[in-house]
């Protein structure tokens, strides 16, 4: 990435379109070589694809999926920023904790789903407690680390200004730990991504997640497989260049200084 | 170690008839690393008049900035008292600001917003004058929307002095304030520091291993020995500013204190 800074837009864009058309090559031509009749070519999925957008189908699996990973990646923040702060700005109470969240926090979130079932039923309400069960524990321990990681010297200065506990969390701690909270919250969105994916293959009956296994059982449409797999990666894309765009934002800019 | 090389008590004070602002009483500073005791500072007797500047000198390690944390109330010391205007320092307080090197000023706010930091009590019309007041102290104007990052070392070192101008700190405490600049700026900024002193007189306690540093802002330079740290010797510098630093008495005061600390006069 750093390589190619101060090259100009055309080049910029050539070299990935360059490699994503060479894989749609390669990917074309394995598929005729390998003489496959279950594995689709591209110009299948794309006219599977095609079809699903047509019957509005696709419209309504992504915007499930998406309103499914808002939810809980939402309550995971509206949970988790605040726990961490509290953790990282207590370092006592984080000792009695984090065992629990260390213990917790490796189980993969798929390995909920038959719990998740358990407490909300098949339903909308699993699926979003996986997203939240997934974005919660890297949130937390990346605002404990963070916080922890805020350089003594602005913590002495803002006590030397007469700042109170609350005061001194909400002008100069947060602020400080920001930049990297938000590269925790990042890896959060992209694992919520991931795990609304599998919450839909088993407790609900849309979103691109059930599109996949709902394609593969009803008439092993592998081209509608892939295609929703591809959308699921490009859409993954989209929301990760999305939230890339905060780390511009004036006052959380100087984190990020190699980037600008 | 012996009493000799002890401050006499002539030299203890302020060389200035003025009210005394700051007086540590036998200080000493005991640090404790893996089991063992550090003993960083030793019987540190200091007096320092209201308006004084005075500059702690003295080889890396030997306490200095750690005695100025402590007197800034970052650090209890471990034996002795520090008081300010006779009272015992107990915490940091507004009332006297301590100056870091550049790092100190925060990254997330604008300039305005880095010297506005201490005023959130005033009104906004209040704190817009102050404000501007003193981002003219500094020569900082047109800056007011930067952030640090987009400043250099020294204009980002003008707005931490006037952050802690701005809530009108009767002291300030300056550790190595110009240590990360490049030689040039740092002759600038000594002169605008003495400029702003002259202007608003508050006491400042500057930390720095530069003798000539230490030679061209003080009225008394304290030199410190090597650890654990003590006064060594109390320098009062009696050449009015702007002072000529090639004047023989500069270079005469200069050449003792180098003796002083035991470097010859030629590398």
């Amino acid at each position: 990435m750093n390589s190619l800074s101060g090259t100009n837009k055309l080049e910029r864009w050539l070299w990935p379109i360059l490699a994503t058309s060479l894989f749609l090559l390669l990917w074309r031509y394995s598929v005729t070589w390998s003489g496959t009749k279950v594995f689709p070519s591209p110009g299948e999925v794309e006219r599977g694809l095609a079809q699903l957008v047509q019957s509005g189908v696709l419209y309504h699996d992504i915007v499930d999926s998406l309103r499914r990973v808002a939810i809980g990646y939402l309550g995971a923040l509206c949970l988790g920023i605040p726990l961490g702060l509290l953790f990282g700005w207590y370092p006592s109470l984080n000792r009695i904790v984090n065992p629990v969240v260390q213990i917790l926090r490796p189980i993969s979130p798929i390995a909920w789903i038959p719990v998740a079932i358990l407490f909300f039923g098949v339903g909308d309400d699993a699926a979003i407690f996986l997203v939240f069960l997934g974005a919660f524990f890297p949130i937390v321990v990346s605002c404990v680390d963070s916080v922890a990681n805020v350089p003594l010297i602005y913590r002495r200065a803002g006590i030397n200004f007469g700042l109170t506990p609350p005061h001194l969390l909400a002008r100069v701690v947060f602020p400080a730990a920001l930049p990297q909270i938000l590269v925790g919250l990042r890896i959060a969105l992209g694992i919520g991504w991931l795990v609304v994916v599998a919450g839909e293959m088993i407790a609900v009956d849309s979103g691109l997640g059930f599109l996949i296994i709902d394609s593969r059982n009803s008439g092993k449409r592998y081209d509608l497989v892939v295609g929703a797999m591809l959308l699921i990666g490009v859409i993954g894309l989209i929301l990760d260049l999305l939230f890339r765009r905060l780390e511009t934002v004036k006052p959380v800019r100087w984190g990020f200084r190699n980037e600008s | 170690m012996s009493a000799s090389t002890r401050p006499t008590s002539a030299t203890q004070g302020p060389t200035r008839n003025v009210r005394i602002k700051l007086r540590t009483e036998n200080v000493s500073m005991i640090f404790q690393r893996e089991g063992k005791a550090l003993p960083v500072l030793e019987d540190i007797d200091l007096e320092v008049g209201d308006g004084e500047f005075v500059c702690l000198l003295g080889p890396s390690g030997c306490g200095k900035s750690t005695l100025l944390s402590a007197m800034a109330g970052f650090l209890t010391p471990t034996g002795g008292k520090i008081r300010i205007d006779g009272e015992i320092v107990r915490g940091p307080d507004p009332r006297r600001i301590f100056v870091f090197q550049e790092r100190g000023v925060f990254p997330w706010l604008t300039v305005e917003g880095n010297i506005g930091f201490g005023l959130s009590k005033l009104s906004r019309s209040e704190r817009a004058k102050r404000v501007s007041y003193y981002l003219q102290m500094v020569g900082l104007e047109g800056f007011e929307k930067s952030y640090p990052h987009e400043l250099s070392g020294g204009m980002k070192q003008r707005v931490e002095v006037a952050r802690a101008l701005a809530v009108n700190p009767d002291v300030m405490f300056l550790d190595e304030p110009f240590g990360a600049l490049d030689s040039i700026t740092r002759l600038i900024m000594r002169g605008e520091l003495l400029r702003i002193w002259q202007a608003e007189r508050k006491t400042i306690l500057f930390v720095t291993h530069d003798i000539d540093e230490a030679v061209q802002l003080a009225d008394r330079v304290v030199v410190m020995s090597a650890r654990p740290g003590r006064i060594q010797q109390i320098v009062p510098i009696d050449i009015s500013h702007p002072r000529d630093i090639s004047s023989p008495r500069y270079l005469e005061l200069r050449d003792g204190i180098l003796g002083q600390i035991g470097l010859a006069h030629r590398l």
